[in-house]
């Protein structure tokens, strides 16, 4: 007798993804260089943060073709992302075997008002969070895995640098709390009570929180790690900087050996110009990703 | 106190360390090779096979691990580990560390959505263990060496040579550290061994 699709066999999933680098890739030969570079995951998607916040419009589910074409081509477990709240662009994902979802913000919501009810699915489900009752209600909805929204698209780390302080600073809150005021912290942060409660008990989240939203460099890569990710997404700052096998390497090693800053001095050296990145200030109230969904 | 090490790159590393530590022995996460010395045993975690082996590479740590195996040194693998251990490897012209006498099928369950729980019963070691897979590989041959441990509808999952042993699943994810207190049991034999 075997059980599919446990919290477990989810949330386990994930557990075997830290202290990794998972990149973004829009076809087979990219995933393949990220594979080479000792990436843990790709994400398959049609293009990158930066080149979906330079076209505008709709964003949407990847072309599948460009899913399965990625998931042909490497060894390692292959994500794609839906737009929030859309469960048929995740039952299709799901269908065609894709090892991890991310219900993102970088796409265009589907649903404003709710999000998957991950728990139903087989497949695990990451979501990104900004805040501890954003990563509480992700992980009430069954999320096996976080990961901070940062500012997608941007190669500019300090609204991942932002969330991820959020979160941790409200972990270590709740977890010296008395237990009466739990319900209140519950309460003021529309957190789910029980899974506040589990919080508080484990001492850390009962999932994997990965940095996302901004990673451009080893340097911000290794700082994530820090600041207690348990690893790092890199979108765009790894195929929009001019030398990306480089680039992928790098990062990688930075990850694994944040605190060895000789060995990340010597990874960034001449490594090749980092993407360009976007002053937060400058991009419109409406055009920022982190706040969509709630 | 016995000192276990959990090979560092990569991968479920605080999961082994809290299995090491509930069987009473010392956890040590291993990120640099000269660190192999202070150890009695090692744990190669699951995480990315792939991903393990640049890093092995990257760190120079190939050498020190198999002599490390060859020294009669105890090495438990699991998942990716198990992957890491074997002489051969279904479908590729290559293996890594080829320490254990076997060939393993990578992602033989299917992929993740196939990934499951079930009780498993290890020679030896455990009655109805809970075990998890998740993307794990399995055993498809081994050498008149290994002896075979556990099997899941037919394949093998758990297996031991000499002071090598590995398993398919992640006993390092639930709260039964059976196997690992058997592991750490033999890392206490082979210590002994040495003394005498």
């Amino acid at each position: 007798m075997s059980n599919l699709g446990t919290d477990r066999v989810k949330r386990g999933m994930a557990e075997m993804q830290k202290g990794g680098v998972i990149m973004d890739v829009v076809n087979a030969e990219q995933a393949k260089i990220a594979e080479d570079a000792g990436a843990v995951a790709v994400m398959a998607l049609e293009r990158v943060p930066s080149d979906i916040r330079a076209a505008g419009g709709v964003a949407r589910m990847a072309d599948p073709t460009i899913v399965e074409e990625v998931m042909n081509a490497v060894s390692i477990p292959v994500m794609a992302k839906a737009r929030i709240g859309h469960i048929v662009e995740a039952r299709v994902l799901e269908a065609m075997g894709v090892d991890y979802i991310d219900e993102s913000e970088v796409l265009t919501p589907a649903d404003e008002e709710y999000h998957l009810l991950k728990n139903e699915y087989t497949v695990p489900f990451v979501c990104g969070c900004r805040n501890i009752g954003e990563a509480a209600r992700r992980i009430g909805e069954g999320a096996s895995m976080l990961r901070t929204k940062g500012e997608p698209g941007t190669g500019n780390i300090v609204e991942a640098v932002r969330h991820m302080r959020e979160v941790q600073t409200q972990i270590r809150q709740l977890v010296h709390m008395s237990k009466d005021e739990v319900m209140t912290f519950a309460r003021d942060h529309g957190a789910p009570y029980e899974v506040l409660l589990d919080i508080k008990e484990r001492g850390r989240l009962p999932v994997v929180n990965f940095a996302a939203g901004g990673v451009a460099t080893p340097a911000d890569a290794a700082l994530m790690m820090q600041l207690g990710a348990d690893g790092v997404f890199v979108g765009s700052g790894i195929f929009k900087s001019d030398n990306p096998a480089n680039f992928a390497k790098s990062i990688v090693e930075a990850t694994t050996h944040y605190q060895d800053y000789e060995l990340i001095g010597k990874v960034s050296k001449g490594m090749g110009t980092a993407m360009k990145g976007l002053e937060i200030g400058t991009i419109a109230p409406e055009q920022r990703m982190q706040d969509r969904g709630w | 106190m016995l000192k276990i090490g959990v090979l560092g790159l990569q991968g479920a590393i605080e999961e082994h360390i809290r299995s090491i530590e509930a069987t009473g022995a010392e956890g040590i996460i291993i990120k640099k090779k000269e660190q192999l010395d202070e150890v009695d045993g090692l744990i190669l975690p699951g995480g990315e096979s792939t991903t393990m082996r640049r890093l092995i590479d990257q760190y120079d740590f190939f050498e020190a691990l198999v002599s490390f195996g060859e020294r009669g040194k105890p090495i438990f693998g699991t998942c990716a580990g198990l992957i890491l251990l074997a002489n051969d490897i279904v479908g590729q012209d290559d293996a890594h560390l080829k320490l254990m006498n076997m060939k393993v099928q990578r992602n033989a369950f299917g992929r993740q959505k196939d990934s499951f729980e079930a009780k498993l019963d290890i020679k030896g070691v455990a009655e109805q263990f809970e075990a998890v897979f998740i993307r794990a590989p399995y055993i498809a041959e081994v050498g008149n060496d290994v002896e075979v441990l556990a099997t899941y509808n037919d394949s093998i999952v758990a297996a031991k040579q000499g002071s090598l042993l590995c398993s398919s699943f992640h006993p390092e994810l639930t709260d039964d550290h059976r196997l690992t207190a058997y592991f750490v049991n033999m890392v206490e034999q082979s210590k002994q061994e040495v003394v005498s």
